[in-house]
Formats: C-alpha cells, sequence, structure tokens
C-alpha cells in the first residue's frame, strides 16, 4: 500500500513539471509584455530603459530554459511573483482568499453527497417509482441549466421575493446556502445518475441472488452489500468531477460575490495580472492531482480487490 | 398412502410457472410433480433453458412477483409455500431450505469476506452473538475438509479458488442443518478433483444430517453418481421420472434416450463420472 | 402520468421534434436581422425599461433597448459560434485524429497522452487561462474554445481509425475492388456518423454553456453587441425591479441547452452510442 501511494506521488512529478512549463510559456504566448503590463498598472511611463530594467527583474532576458529552471524553484519555494494590481506577493493574496473558496466547496460537496447517496439510491431499488423519475428530471435539468441563471433565480425566489437568504457576501451560515445550492445542483445531477446506474447493474448480479437464498434480510442486501460495491464508480465520479467543483466557485463566486479565490482568478483576468493567472492554474492542476490521488485512495480500502491486486502486481 | 406422504420433505404438486411479456402470458413449467424424501437425492437433469432454474426460483419463491405468475403446490413439511408473505419466506431461506450456486466465483460479495458473510447467514436466522456464530462456522468447515478456517474466514472471496470456495458455500447450506438443500449444477465450473470432493461432501450432508438434496445438473455422470430418482425435463416439462438404475438402464421416453446417447461412447461399460 | 410523459419522451419522437426545434431556433436566429422589430443596439434612454408593447414585444432593458431584437441577434452569435466552434475543432480534430491513428508508434502515444491531459483538465480552467493570456473578447474566447475543443474529436476519431485498420471489411472491400471513396461512402462513414452526431450535439451544448459563460463573467462578448449570457450579466442589477431581463436569456440557453442534451440522449440510445460523462 505505501509502495502505492509512493509511486502515485511520483508521477505527480512529470505532470507538475509540465505545468510549471506551461506557465513559463504562458507569458511568451501572451501578446502583452509582463514588463509593459506591470508598469502599466502601476502607472509608470514604460520607457526603453525602465522597460528593459524590469524585464530583467523579471529575468525575461534570460533563455528560455534559465526561465523555466527558475519559474520551477520559485514554485518550490511558493514564490509566484508579486501582482501587477497590488504590488504584493501572489501567494500571499492568495492565502487571503483561499479559505472563502474552500468553505464554499466542501460546503456544496457534502450537500451534494447528502442528497445524491440516498436519491440515487432509492431510484435505483425501486426503479419507476416516483423518486426515480423525480431524480432522473433532477439530472436532466441539473445537467443543463447554467449555473449563473440558477444563482440569479434563487436569488431572485428566495432572497428578493421570500427574503430567506442574503443576496451576497459572505458571513454567516445563511450566506452560504444558497451559493452552495447553486453550486451543488450540477454535483447532484451527476453523482444521482451514476449511482443509480451502479445500483441497477448491481441488482443483477450472482451475489445478490446467493445473499436472497441465504435468507438475508432485503433491506441488509440493499443497504450494506450493493450499495458498499455501488457507490465505487460514483466515488471515482467525484474524484473525476472536482473540476467542476472548481470550475463551478469561480461562476458562483462571481453571481454572489463571495470573496473567493476564483472571483480573484476573474478579476486578475480582466487586470492582465498575469502571475495570479499563473498560480491559479497551477494551483488548480495540483488540486486536480491531487484530489484523483485521494480518490484512488478511497476507492483501495472500500474494494480490497484493488488495493491486494495492486500489492500482487509488485 | 399417507405414511408416504408424511415422509415427503418437499412436495411439489401441479406447479405451472408463466411470465407476462408484451404479447401476453408465456409458460415457463408446467405440470411439474414430485417429491423429495428425508435423506434422498433427486436429480433434475435437462439441456439448458428447460426450465431446471425456473423450478428451483420457485420453490425458493425468488421469482419476480410482478412479472411472473406461480400455480400450484409446493409444501416444504406440510407447510404450503406458495404464496407465503416475504418475512416468513425468508426465514425459511438459508435455513430450511439452503441453496448452492452454480458458479461460486461471483456468488459470493466481492467487498465482505467470507467470515463476513457466513456468520452474517448464521446469525441472520438465530439469535447467535458473533463468537458463537464463529464457532459454529469453524466447525462447518471443518465438516468440509477446509483446511485453517480460521484464517480462511479473514479472507476476501477473490482470494480462494473456486474449489474452495463450492466447499464453502456448502459449508454454509449445511451449518443450520436444513431439510432440503438445492445443488444448482454444483459441479460444472470447477475441474474433475474438485468435482469428487464436492459430490462427496454432499454425500456426507445427507447421510449426517438427512437433508434432501434437489440435485440439478446437465452432467449425467454426476446425476447417475448421486440421485436417487430422476427427473427429466424438457422444454418445461417433465418427461421421465424414475429411479436412477432404472432410468439408465431401460430409458423410456425418446428424448432421455437421446440424452444418455449423446453421452461418450467411449467409457459406455465402466461406471465411472463422465464429464458432459 | 409522468410514465406516459417518459413513454412520449423517450419514444421515436424525441428525435425529430428535438431537431425541429433546433432548427427553428437557428432558422430564426439567422434571420434576425431581417426578423428583428428593432436594432439591438439602438439606445434610447426615454424607453428605458419599458413592459412589452407593439413596438417592443418583450419590452426594453435599462438603455432603451428592445429585449426582442437583442434576444435574436444575441442567439445568433451564440448559436452560430457554437455552430463556428464545432465545425472548426471537428476539423482539427479529424486531422489530428486520423493522423494519430494512421502513424501509431510514439507519435500516437504522445498526442494522445496529450489530449487525455487537456480531457482530465476542466475546461472552463483551461479556457479562462487562454484568454488570460489572449486578452478578454469574444475571437479570443472562440479561440480558446477551439483549442479545447478538439482533442475530443481527436480521440473518437483516432479511435475509429485504430479499429477500422482491423476490420476485414475494409480488406474484403479493397480486395473486391471497390473504388477508394466507394470504401468511404459506403463504410467508413456509416460507422463515423452516430458517434460524431451524438458528440456533436452534445458538444454543441457546452460550447453554448461555455460562451454564455465567458460573457456573463464579461470576458467574452462585449457591450453592446448583444448575447444571452452577456444579457444576463447586466440584467443582474436590475434583479428587484425587472426580473425578466435576466429571465429571457437565461432561459433561452436552458431552451437550447436541454434539446441539444435531449437529442444528444436520444441519439446515442437509439445508435448505442457511448457518451463521454
Amino acid at each position: 500500500m505505501g509502495t502505492f501511494i509512493i509511486k502515485r506521488i511520483m508521477s505527480i512529478i512529470p505532470v507538475f513539471l509540465l505545468a510549471a512549463l506551461l506557465t513559463t510559456g504562458m507569458i511568451h504566448l501572451s501578446p502583452v509584455d509582463p514588463a509593459e503590463a506591470y508598469l502599466t498598472a502601476a502607472h509608470i511611463e514604460p520607457t526603453d530603459e525602465i522597460l528593459a530594467q524590469k524585464r530583467h527583474e523579471f529575468g525575461l532576458d534570460q533563455p528560455f530554459f534559465m526561465q523555466y529552471v527558475n519559474t520551477i524553484k520559485k514554485i518550490c519555494q511558493l514564490d509566484f511573483g508579486i501582482s501587477y494590481v497590488s504590488n504584493k506577493p501572489v501567494w500571499d493574496e492568495v492565502i487571503h482568499r483561499i479559505p472563502a473558496t474552500l468553505q464554499l466547496a466542501l460546503g456544496s460537496l457534502f450537500l451534494a453527497v447528502l442528497v445524491s447517496v440516498p436519491l440515487g439510491f432509492f431510484a435505483g431499488v425501486k426503479k419507476n417509482s416516483a423518486i426515480d423519475h423525480f431524480s432522473r428530471l433532477l439530472s436532466f435539468f441539473g445537467a443543463s441549466i447554467p449555473s449563473f441563471w440558477l444563482g440569479y433565480i434563487l436569488i431572485f425566489f428566495f432572497s428578493v421575493k421570500m427574503d430567506l437568504f442574503p443576496v451576497e457576501g459572505i458571513g454567516t451560515w445563511q450566506h452560504l446556502v444558497l451559493p452552495s445550492v447553486t453550486l451543488a445542483l450540477p454535483l447532484i445531477a451527476m453523482y444521482t445518475r451514476l449511482l443509480r446506474t451502479s445500483i441497477l447493474e448491481n441488482l443483477q448480479e450472482p451475489y445478490v441472488l446467493f445473499a436472497r437464498t441465504r435468507g438475508i434480510k432485503e433491506k441488509t442486501i440493499m443497504a450494506k452489500h450493493i450499495l458498499r460495491i455501488a457507490i465505487s464508480p460514483m466515488i471515482t465520479g467525484l474524484g473525476m468531477n472536482l473540476g467542476k467543483l472548481l470550475t463551478g466557485t469561480i461562476i458562483v463566486e462571481t453571481v454572489f460575490s463571495w470573496p473567493g479565490f476564483g472571483r480573484y482568478f476573474i478579476e486578475a483576468i480582466f487586470n492582465r495580472d498575469i502571475p495570479i493567472i499563473q498560480c491559479y492554474v497551477l494551483v488548480a492542476a495540483s488540486l486536480f492531482i491531487l484530489s484523483n490521488l485521494m480518490v484512488d485512495l478511497i476507492q483501495m480500502y472500500i474494494d480490497p480487490r484493488i488495493s491486494r491486486k495492486e500489492g500482487q502486481q509488485r | 398412502m399417507l405414511g408416504t406422504e408424511q415422509s415427503n420433505v418437499l412436495q411439489v404438486r401441479d406447479l405451472h410457472v408463466q411470465v407476462k411479456t408484451k404479447n401476453g402470458a408465456t409458460t415457463l413449467v408446467e405440470d411439474i410433480n414430485f417429491e423429495l424424501k428425508r435423506g434422498e437425492v433427486l436429480g433434475l437433469v435437462g439441456e439448458s433453458g428447460c426450465g431446471k432454474t425456473v423450478t428451483s426460483m420457485s420453490i425458493l419463491q425468488l421469482l419476480n412477483r410482478k412479472t411472473t405468475t406461480i400455480e400450484g403446490s409446493i409444501e416444504l413439511l406440510g407447510r404450503e409455500l406458495n404464496g407465503l408473505g416475504k418475512k416468513e419466506m425468508r426465514e425459511i431461506r438459508g435455513k430450511d431450505i439452503a441453496f448452492i450456486m452454480q458458479n461460486p466465483m461471483n456468488a459470493f460479495t466481492p467487498v465482505f469476506t467470507i467470515g463476513h458473510q457466513f456468520i452474517e447467514t448464521i446469525r441472520s436466522h438465530t439469535k447467535w452473538n458473533k463468537k458463537q456464530a464463529t464457532e459454529l462456522a469453524i466447525e462447518a468447515m471443518h465438516h468440509v475438509n477446509l483446511p485453517d478456517p480460521v484464517n480462511l474466514l479473514k479472507q476476501y472471496p477473490f482470494q480462494l479458488s473456486g474449489g474452495m470456495l463450492q466447499r464453502v458455500m456448502i459449508a454454509i447450506a449445511a451449518c443450520l442443518h436444513p431439510a432440503v438443500i438445492i445443488a444448482d449444477e454444483p459441479t460444472t465450473a470447477l475441474d474433475v478433483n474438485n468435482q469428487k470432493k464436492v459430490l462427496y461432501h454432499l454425500d456426507k450432508i445427507r447421510s449426517e444430517y438427512g437433508s434432501a438434496i434437489l440435485l440439478i445438473s446437465h452432467d449425467l455422470g454426476v446425476i447417475s453418481e448421486m440421485a436417487d430418482e430422476v427427473a427429466v425435463m424438457q422444454n418445461g416439462r417433465i418427461v421421465e421420472k424414475a429411479d436412477v438404475f432404472q432410468l439408465f438402464d431401460q430409458p423410456q421416453h425418446e428424448y432421455t434416450k437421446k440424452l444418455l446417447n449423446a453421452r461418450s461412447k467411449l467409457h459406455l461399460d465402466e461406471p465411472v463420472i463422465h464429464l458432459a | 402520468m409522468i410514465t406516459s410523459i417518459r413513454r412520449i419522451l423517450i419514444g421515436q419522437k424525441v428525435i425529430p421534434i428535438c431537431t425541429i426545434i433546433l432548427g427553428i431556433l437557428f432558422i430564426i436566429t439567422m434571420l434576425a436581422p431581417l426578423i428583428a422589430p428593432n436594432d439591438p443596439i439602438a439606445v434610447n434612454l426615454a424607453y428605458k425599461l419599458q413592459p412589452p408593447s407593439w413596438e417592443f414585444p418583450l419590452g426594453t432593458d435599462h438603455l432603451g433597448r428592445c429585449n426582442l431584437s437583442r434576444l435574436l441577434f444575441g442567439g445568433r452569435i451564440s448559436l452560430g459560434f457554437a455552430m463556428l466552434i464545432f465545425i472548426s475543432s471537428l476539423t482539427i480534430g479529424l486531422i489530428i485524429g486520423t493522423f494519430s491513428g494512421y502513424k501509431g508508434g510514439w507519435v500516437d502515444q504522445v498526442l494522445m497522452r496529450f489530449c487525455d491531459g487537456v480531457m482530465a483538465f476542466p475546461s472552463l480552467i483551461l479556457i479562462l487561462g487562454l484568454v488570460g493570456i489572449f486578452g478578454p473578447g469574444l475571437q479570443q474566447v472562440i479561440l480558446a474554445l477551439m483549442l479545447v475543443q478538439w482533442v475530443y474529436y481527436a480521440r473518437m476519431f483516432r479511435g475509429m481509425v485504430l479499429s477500422l485498420k482491423e476490420q476485414n471489411f475494409i480488406a474484403a472491400a479493397k480486395i473486391s475492388g471497390s473504388s477508394q471513396w466507394k470504401i468511404i461512402k459506403n463504410h467508413i462513414i456509416p460507422n463515423v456518423l452516430p458517434p460524431l452526431v451524438v458528440m456533436g450535439t452534445l458538444e454543441m451544448g457546452w460550447a453554448i454553456m461555455d460562451i454564455s459563460a465567458m460573457s456573463f463573467l464579461g470576458l467574452g462578448v462585449q457591450p453592446p453587441t448583444p448575447e444571452w449570457g452577456a444579457m444576463i450579466h447586466e440584467g443582474k442589477s436590475y434583479i428587484r425591479t425587472n426580473p425578466e431581463l435576466m429571465l429571457y436569456p437565461g432561459l433561452m440557453i436552458m431552451l437550447v441547452i436541454v434539446t441539444f442534451n435531449l437529442l444528444g440522449e436520444a441519439l446515442s440510445e437509439r445508435y448505442g452510442v457511448k457518451r463521454r460523462s
């Protein structure tokens, strides 16, 4: 098991190097000269001299490979440069905003799992019942509705009309509700469907018949035997769609004026604040890789076949 | 007459099973009549699709209640099973009627240990605690000559071979001393050695606990080795039913004759187990 | 009742109904310059925020512009560019995918690893990253979307080339002397078309979602050009007084995406094609 983890972490390194390469390359692909952008944002007249000096400062006059190495060095020290806009270290700005995004993301994830598991379970177990039809409708529309619109619809009904929740901002648990629901709905749509399909497949399996012939209670078969196996694809789906969660935070934070990293990223794009953009993409990539690893680990715990087989293959 | 009926452990009368399809109702099996006596083995022979599994599933009342209708009488020790409530039937399954599946490799739930599933079965029918159930399980495993039961119980199904899993299934089936054991193609997925072991243990259970066995197989060799009586099924009906010696020596029905002839001709004179 | 709705939806009627709806939408939006009642960007503060009338069938927005006209022209942009993205990423994917599958070897491996990487990574973040480099603007968004979407088609075409290489009927056709063009027409195209159509419908739905999301964020279409996502962005300040400013464009987006998704699902069920989740 330990070897497995180490091997996986090792495989992250090439991806990481690639991401760093892309980041270094991004600067060159941009039609805007970073030195110029910086100076413009700082309201300094970019004369040739100052420009050259700034470029030297940024290390832009060095060969590409050196820049690449420097980028990697800096990243390892969590030095992502200085924000063009605020003139503060990027990492400080980012750290300041990540907790809000985490709060939103975890809240939504929690809500999504809370709803999808029972909904998907009963939809599968009681096929063609009212719950099943409801879940399928929900899955369909949940996947089709644009989240920015959904956010405003919810705001309209629950904030403006019914005044149950605040329209925007952060602070109390009430502030968390609407954004979490908005972010959770596409996730619920997906996971419910995954779980339902998985359960339907498992219902046909021989082990279910065998358990019945042994006289095991139907509830036990459903809730223990089937669910434990059926939930596996849903967990894989969870991991693979952490990306959706990440994407969703960008939009939801904008709709609800939630002061998180996602909204900051959008501001950075408008401001052409390239260090922030780079940082966001790198962080997103890392989170993504790490979450995949986590999902694999959870899978191994739930389904012992996987871990033993991995062990045997070494 | 009365005496014979009382010693019938399982009695199936006029069993008729239909399934609802888009075009109406199709008959799966009909006019099924047979009895199982204590300690007796009834062999149910036929090709795939002849209705053997449907018959056994009807006895266990595990057919889909929404799409299938079961008419007729299925009596276990005088008690009518057809139409019995779900709760009562569940109590009977695993305890009074046990089932051994064809393919042991996928019969067990992959994510639970053998021990978990064994003990789960025992505790579903008794009020024993985990320790007591474990002891019973270990004893049952010894009975089928499984080595090191304590460790075996901690293993997962994928870690055991087909032969061992089949014996575990037998152990589970036998440990609560059921009146009837239905064995659905218990040897088909196994190699010759394991086949012999399985039949040996089934026979041992029969003689020690007096369980009646409904042995379903398409393998005539297995049938000839184990069965006391044989019923031949074709297209959902029993076409011939007789004592095993009589069936093999003087088959009456055309289909029976065809089946017997289809066996390998090389070993006609020797009473050896064939692989069909 | 629900069961019967399901039966209708899943029945044969879904595909034609969806296609007709989409067809109508395409036509009326493409004909927007001809059928729109007013100029979508004509500002006239005197007519600000008016309810529906004969002159302005769906009312006006906060700058006095006709809502209906903006919806129609906005649809033209969303649907038109979704089409453009579909065709161009399809073409790029076709070229690279078939090349990769045909060549095989390490070229194939490298290309496919690259595609896997891009596919696995959340698309919106990639697109945003690209827009971050190129700068905000509709052209940049279109370019970014094209650069991200081609990988899906590339994978698909490469898979097809691989399986076709193995298939016997190609060899059989060659032996029986069919011309290359005939082989393509009779054998290759019928195999390629179903997954392509399924993927296309679903990807179009996604493209529209992405275009409007980007415009909503202010990164795609720039004012005063009308676009559904941008209209939602502009309408949000008036959510209390004139929620319809947001409602109409959102409904349109949903209508289009729902129809594309329904169509895609029905097609994939009908032709037994696997969808990417």
